[in-house]
């Protein structure tokens, strides 16, 4: 279609959309927040630990982010299913891409929101050695781990939307193929929460980084088949 | 037709897995290092490369499905995920089985191919549940396409993940690959490899062949019926209906 | 590693390929219920068949 809008514009407009109605109804990002610090909450009481650190903190930081996203990817596309948004961005001219980017941009920031509270949180709560000296590498880590999230999550959420059972599809989908980014940031990450902190291996980083990628182009290109209907 | 050459193939196999058994335990040399328990690898390994190959295949069946929207390509991904899903579960036997004898426990972490595999039959294990909880076929079929392509871009590099993660935790262990084997052993591990692909590949157009019949019956009995005459309504399935496809599968 | 003696290790080995032939057998049997569903569907429509022709045949008899 000649005529269809920049697909940067469509895709602001939509990302627009997701943020502004997240901030109505706040269905996600509260409780993939408070459901991590319970979490955090539950390992402590369920590893018998006042303070965890090396490959311990890794472990309960990278499961516990990884449930909460999972919660985030259950709900990404639900409102739209049920009140018939996929239809009306359907009839639109715009490229359907654009759907597949304004969500997994939504997704993304979601978790930078939820992770802005979560992580000082586990901090104060479990980590042993002090977050600050973790502190650049972490960010690489936690940015790439959204991005793989993002990707994976976005297309597993429109794969499980319009199914029966889209509560449990959802994390039986998506855990599996998030493995990966679990063996990634942790790798990355236990040398940073060891004291004395180590340096963190920059090859898990590529690996990690070049995961996101393949998974970003897979979804892009499949994304369009989940939509006809 | 499905059922044309399955006599020949059914032979075939028997006679390349007969020859390949007689070879793993009379013509093959004892490993110097593991001995007999060194047998395991002649019937463990080629499942998993089958399997692991029996995957990708069908994410590539089901690229062709999403490029062609003919329904006879969801049928025959479907049926590779199935077949491989079986082979799958007799690679985690025969792998603990191994494990048991090699090191005294039914699993290890540190053999990173029965680490992969269970990854992987974690995902496509969603398979047949994800496919069951779409009604509309079509529907169905592509969701179903669209997951057997991500899936098969899935395994390999689950397992370079996992391979170069274990390297750093644990040394490898168990793992014999054809690059370090001696003549013999090498030629017999070409015959089992080639022996259970041929048998991937049997039970493959075995399993064609019975849904093709199957839906051959259907129409059958849709044309046969009266007007009056309701046909008993399709029970709500996981496994492609061949509806759309015409009669003339193949 | 050290080398585990034939009698500890025929076991193991024997297990393994006994369940490779027992997945084999496995889906032989599931196949075979397909193949008899198969059969009592196929004799179903040819009674159905029979019995429409039979129907023809009265008809035509009839109108002669």
């Amino acid at each position: 279609m000649s005529d269809s809008p920049p697909i940067r514009t469509v895709v602001g407009a939509l990302l627009r959309k997701e943020l502004r109605v997240e901030l109505r109804t706040f269905e996600s990002i509260p409780a993939m927040t408070l459901f991590s610090v319970t979490t955090y909450v539950l390992f402590h009481f369920g590893l018998q630990q006042n303070q965890v650190g090396g490959s311990l903190a890794s472990g309960v930081l990278w499961v516990t982010l990884l449930f909460a996203a999972v919660l985030g990817i259950n709900r990404l596309f639900v409102a739209d299913a049920e009140q018939g948004g996929f239809d009306g961005f359907l009839l639109s001219p715009a490229d359907r891409g654009a759907l597949l980017l304004a969500k997994g941009a939504a997704l993304f920031l979601y978790l930078t929101v939820v992770e802005v509270i979560s992580v000082p949180a586990f901090a104060l709560l479990l980590l042993e050695p002090s977050l600050g000296a973790a502190m650049p590498g972490l960010l690489a880590v936690l940015a790439l781990v959204n991005l793989g999230v993002a990707a994976i999550g976005t297309l597993v959420g429109a794969l499980a939307v319009r199914t029966r059972s889209r509560d449990l599809l959802g994390p039986l989908l998506s855990l599996p193929l998030l493995v990966p980014v679990v063996i990634g940031a942790a790798l990355s990450t236990t040398p940073l929460f060891s004291a004395p902190a180590r340096a963190m291996p920059l090859h898990w980083l590529v690996i990690l980084a070049l995961y996101d990628l393949v998974f970003a182009v897979i979804a892009f290109a499949l994304f369009d088949y989940l939509l006809e209907d | 037709m499905y059922g044309k050459r399955l006599r020949g193939l059914a032979l075939t196999t028997a006679a390349l897995l007969t020859l390949t058994l007689l070879a793993v335990f009379f013509w093959a040399p004892n490993d110097r290092t593991e001995g007999f328990l060194q047998k395991i690898f002649y019937v463990h390994v080629p499942m998993a490369i089958i399997t692991l190959s029996g995957f990708i295949a069908g994410g590539v069946l089901a690229i062709q499905h999403l490029r062609t929207g003919e329904s006879r390509w969801d049928l025959r991904s479907y049926v590779a995920i199935h077949i491989s899903l079986v082979f799958g579960v007799g690679v985690l036997v025969t792998g603990s089985i191994w494990a048991k004898a090699a090191w005294g426990h039914w699993w290890v972490w540190s053999e990173p191919t029965l680490v992969s595999f269970l990854l992987v039959m974690l995902l496509y294990a969603t398979y047949q549940p994800l496919r069951f909880a779409i009604e509309d076929p079509e529907r169905q079929a592509r969701a179903a396409s669209v997951f057997a392509i991500v899936a098969g871009v899935f395994v390999p590099i689950c397992f370079t993940i996992v391979r170069l993660s274990t390297a750093y935790v644990h040394p490898r262990t168990l793992d014999n690959i054809s690059g370090n084997l001696p003549g013999r052993m090498q030629l017999v591990f070409w015959m089992a490899i080639g022996s259970v692909f041929l048998l991937w590949l049997l039970l493959w157009r075995y399993e064609m062949a019975s849904k093709h019949t199957s839906a051959q019956l259907r129409r059958l009995r849709q044309l046969l019926s009266e007007d009056d005459e309701a046909l008993p309504p399709l029970r709500r399935s996981a496994a492609p209906t061949v509806e759309h496809a015409g009669i003339a599968g193949r | 590693m050290p080398e585990l003696p034939f009698h500890t290790a025929g076991p193991y080995v024997a297990a393994a390929y006994i369940v490779f032939v027992a997945l084999i057998l496995l889906y032989v049997a599931i196949m075979a219920g397909k193949l008899s569903r198969i059969e009592r569907e196929l004799g179903e429509l040819t009674e159905l068949a029979a019995a429409r022709r039979s129907g023809r045949d009265d008809v035509r008899s009839e109108e002669e």
